[in-house]
């Protein structure tokens, strides 16, 4: 590993001979490429074996599908019947309902609070400020039992109230929402004041659409958050009928269950993967760099 | 520093309030002030009270729910206020800590396992994120959103799918068995298996059995010879995964703290005759600090909390339990709420010294290779 950082060193200048210049950009090619292989690597391989019939995923696991099968896919879409399929519609819709809601929920309040700490002055304001930063510090994973006490006792498992409630306030978002609140204009909020437009009016007809590419950023990553969340679901609920694609996909637990059925498996992998990585191309651009700063406090 | 601002753009207003105050106009708009001021006092209020009422039920009041439910022994059944709850002060931690015993011995093989994944993850993932953007980020390089991405996209993806994913790679006759024989070693069982990468190493330096000292000695209920027993081979995929996940991210936030170092200080340093490791070494990584504190801290957090990869990947088989996974089986499986609830408030204690720890080092050496 130090090797590569080695190496990696003596590409920062730019003042090489040619030939020198022209070995590093082969060498930095060659590394990058070799990287792209390992990081995409698996998702062309699950790719591969989706197509693939069950034998062939197991007697050739890396290579080209041949026989090349659709069968997988045909049983995922529903065109011939599998108990996977009729699960995997379910998942689906419930792995979209829960990521609506959350999201709008996140986003709307993670606006609101984002703007009162940026701009209103309020009474206590400092200390909510304290205690979103300290939320921030609490790690997901000690709140796994602490949370299900609460659930258990309002009574509200196995429902979606339960799974989405809990997880509409990201305090990262409020303070990313905060942080870009901050850095635009006070004037234009200034002027609309002196003309008489309220608080709630200056925010939504000027401060929030002045916000948009943050509103975009934060609303792609909690869908992205959402979309993708495990454990907070793993312990709302416990009947089918509620599980999202991630848990209904972690009933495969290290292959079992499935009658090493890999390209079903695969193919349900990708089915939950794909839309995010959609999600996340079509607004790619008001990233760069972004996604990363939100995590930077 | 924002703060600041607002606050200054509020004094500038009081500055002009008092100036004025002579004139009844003034007085007039002084006390429009002072009423806007209130009304904003409560608007502020009313824009942040949803995200008060929800952080209070769902996670302060659960958090004082479960420090409650620490000292007892409620298993589910009933309330945990009701008077058929035993409540047995600190027995759950000290059953966890001090007394010997079954459920002392798993916890501390499940921190000897969380511990070789944080001190094997934490700087692979980022020497390798460390790697690919000083690589990104050079100037003449062509393509490099597409490697950007490349990079980021197991980042995006659901842990559990990408977990499928590699228990598909892994599986015995699984795309790394076949990688593995090409160049001739037989097939390895990478799930469920609890041999410990440690005990390998001592096994080919010739030490099979634990020497008497490390046999006799123990912490926490376990013999210093299972504490070295290194990873084992199912959390070394589970390394593999994370350091595979984690380090797109991370190579995305060092990038963009490289990108603000301006071209010119490098060329400067050529100039001046450095030679590139010198450079990386006095220069770049100097101003990189930041960066890379953040990425190690976020990097101890996340490897203290790892749970998705483990319930996908091996369910604990194989001396893959963690702390956090314990957690959860312990409350969730076998319906100790009462322990769990103990273990929940340690693996909050370790990530705080941990980050404590780790921020007190980056600030005391000024030097961060």
């Amino acid at each position: 590993m130090s090797a590569t950082t080695e190496e990696t060193a003596s590409t920062i200048g730019d003042q090489d001979s040619p030939a020198a210049a022209a070995t590093k950009k082969v060498v930095s090619y060659g590394v990058l490429t070799f990287f792209a292989l390992i990081y995409l690597g698996p998702f062309l391989v699950s790719l591969a074996a989706s197509f693939k019939t069950p034998a062939s995923a197991v007697s050739n696991p890396l290579g080209l599908p041949n026989p090349f099968s659709t069968s997988a896919w045909k049983e995922l879409f529903g065109f011939t019947d599998s108990v996977l399929t009729i699960k995997l519609g379910r998942w689906t819709l419930n792995s979209i309902l829960v990521t609506a809601c959350i999201t709008v929920g996140r986003v709307g309040l993670a606006s609101l609070a984002g703007y009162a700490l940026a701009r209103l002055k309020f009474p206590g304001r400092k200390q909510v400020l304290g205690l979103i930063l300290g939320v921030m510090m609490v790690p997901g994973v000690v709140l796994l039992i602490p949370r299900f006490l609460v659930l258990k006792q309002l009574d509200i498992r196995n429902t979606y109230f339960g799974m989405i409630f809990p997880l509409l306030v990201d305090c990262a978002a409020i303070f990313l929402m905060k942080q870009n609140f901050e850095a635009l204009p006070i004037s234009v909020e200034e002027a609309a004041r002196i003309d008489g437009a309220s608080t709630f009016r200056t925010f939504r007809s000027i401060v929030l659409p002045m916000a948009r590419p943050s509103l975009i950023a934060v609303t792609v990553l909690s869908i992205q958050g959402a979309w993708n969340e495990f454990t907070m679901f793993l312990v709302a609920t416990d009947r089918p009928e509620f599980n999202t694609l991630t848990l209904g996909l972690s009933q495969f637990q290290g292959g079992r269950g499935s009658g090493s059925n890999y390209p079903l498996l695969m193919g349900a992998a990708l089915v939950t993967t794909i839309p995010i990585i959609i999600v996340f191309f079509t607004f790619q651009r008001y990233f760069n760099g972004d996604a990363a700063a939100g995590s930077d406090k | 520093m924002s703060i600041a601002v607002s606050e200054s753009v509020g004094a500038f207003a009081d500055a002009g309030g008092s100036e004025l105050s002579a004139s009844d106009a003034a007085r007039e708009a002084r006390k429009s002030l002072k009423q806007r001021r209130r009304k904003e006092g409560m608007m502020g209020w009313l824009f942040v009270s949803p995200v008060l009422i929800l952080l209070t039920v769902f996670l302060i009041i659960p958090i004082l729910l479960a420090l409650y439910v620490s000292f007892t022994k409620w298993n589910g059944q009933g309330g945990p206020f009701s008077d058929k709850v035993e409540r047995v002060g600190l027995k759950n931690y000290k059953d966890l800590l001090v007394n010997d015993g079954l459920t002392r011995k798993n916890f501390a093989s499940a921190l000897r396992n969380n511990f070789y994944f944080v001190i094997l993850v934490v700087p692979l993932q980022t020497l390798l994120a460390l790697a690919l953007a000083l690589i990104l980020n050079q100037r003449k390089l062509k393509a490099k959103s597409f490697f950007r991405t490349a990079f980021y996209i197991p980042s995006l993806s659901s842990s559990i799918a990408i977990g499928l994913i590699f228990v598909f790679l892994f599986s015995n006759s699984g795309g790394i068995n076949t990688i593995v024989g090409w160049f001739g070693i037989s097939p390895v069982q990478w799930v469920n298996n609890s041999t410990g990468l440690g005990h390998t190493l001592f096994g080919l330096a010739g030490i099979d059995k634990a020497p008497g000292f490390l046999a006799n000695n123990d912490v926490l209920g376990m013999s210093l010879w299972n504490w070295l027993s290194g990873p084992s081979t199912s959390m070394c995929i589970i390394i593999i995964l994370a350091i595979w996940t984690t380090s797109g991210t991370f190579m995305l936030l060092l990038l963009a703290g490289l990108q603000t170092i301006p071209h010119s200080i490098n060329e400067a340093a050529a100039i001046d005759g450095a030679t590139r490791r010198q450079t990386l070494r006095y220069l770049t990584l100097p101003m990189l600090k930041k960066q890379i504190v953040l990425v190690v801290t976020l990097g101890l957090i996340g490897t203290w909390q790892v749970f998705d990869q483990i319930y996908i990947m091996s369910d604990g088989a194989g001396e893959t339990t963690t702390p956090a996974y314990l957690t959860y089986t312990t409350g969730m499986r076998e319906g100790r709420y009462g322990a769990a609830s103990a273990l929940a408030f340690i693996v909050f204690a370790i990530i705080l010294i941990f980050t404590a720890v780790q921020r007190y080092i980056g600030r005391e050496k000024g030097d961060v290779a």
